[in-house]
């Protein structure tokens, strides 16, 4: 399987992802599934500023993305996806496309309504859904933020 | 023209620590140079403390990794200013230079800053040339 890590995280490309995971994983290829930042050029510069150079920086809407899931899996490239949040890894799984999968929490933070599971990861009512969501689908989901942390799975994350 | 101010943003509490070393160094004012972490901070929270912190006249952002979310959430935050410079790779040196030129052009001082900041690395004491060859036998 080509894509290394199905990942949740705000903060989306940045340092714990590309020298963290990236130096564990060494991904040749990073897939940003965002409706907002897949309709905005300049911010997706910015993304690709933070890869090196012999990286490939794809950004795609959700429904182009669960049609190529499957493709994308089969690639030989090694590849790191990433969403923004919770909701959008469910709906990119919403068709079984993730199924067997494992899904990595690794950046949610604080917001009025979200409680504390971890340091990196606040879970409010929008979050369990998708986790719950993503369970159904087959989905294998846990807390990480870096590949030496202690891993914490859905049971703990949901309560 | 008023002094151009700094803000730091980093991870963990590498920006407090740099700005304590600058102020015990150099005996700058407290509203020179700004320490905030991106510690549990949201990319939106963050964003948003820059844009505090940013006031309305000339601003360099220091941020520590070129690749990391501090320097993302710095360059959106500063993407509508005009007066305003982000610069990576932040070290002490440079922010030693900022402090005892804050009178510059913002422009101009970015750059010698930037300058500063490169030649603040360098080898001072290099290892004996023999220390990495394989004993013979």
């Amino acid at each position: 399987m080509s894509i290394v890590l199905y990942r949740v995280d705000e903060r989306l490309i940045h340092g714990q992802v590309v020298l963290g995971w990236g130096g564990e994983l060494h991904p040749r290829r990073y897939i940003v599934v965002d409706d907002a930042l897949a309709d905005s050029e300049w911010e997706q510069d910015l993304y690709r500023l933070a890869v090196p150079d012999d990286t490939e920086v794809l950004f795609r809407g959700v429904a182009e993305a669960r049609e190529a899931l499957t493709e994308w899996a089969a690639q030989a490239i090694r590849t790191v996806l990433l969403t923004r949040d919770v909701s959008t890894m469910a709906a990119l799984g919403s068709e079984g496309g993730l199924g067997g999968v494992e899904v990595n929490l690794g950046g949610i933070h604080h917001r009025p309504g979200r409680t504390e599971v971890r340091p990196y990861l606040f879970i409010g009512d929008e979050e369990r859904e998708g986790v719950r969501s993503l369970v159904a689908g087959g989905v294998h989901v846990s807390g990480r933020d870096l590949p030496g942390g202690l891993r914490v799975d859905a049971e703990q994350i949901l309560g | 023209m008023s002094d151009v101010r700094g803000v730091l943003v980093t991870h963990g509490a590498m920006a407090q620590g740099m700005v304590d070393a600058v102020r015990r160094i150099s005996g700058a004012p407290d509203d020179a140079l700004v320490a905030l972490s991106n510690d549990g901070c949201s990319p939106e929270v963050l964003r948003d403390a820059i844009g505090g912190a940013l006031g309305e006249g000339p601003v360099i952002v220091f941020t520590d990794l070129g690749a990391g979310s501090c320097t993302l959430a710095a360059r959106l935050s500063c993407a509508d200013r005009d007066r305003v410079a982000v610069i990576s790779g932040v070290n002490l040196p440079m922010l030693l230079d900022f402090v005892f030129h804050r009178s510059l052009p913002v422009a101009e001082l970015a750059e010698r800053l930037a300058e500063k900041g490169r030649e603040g690395v360098r080898i001072l004491t290099a290892p004996k040339a023999h220390v990495d060859r394989p004993v013979p036998g």
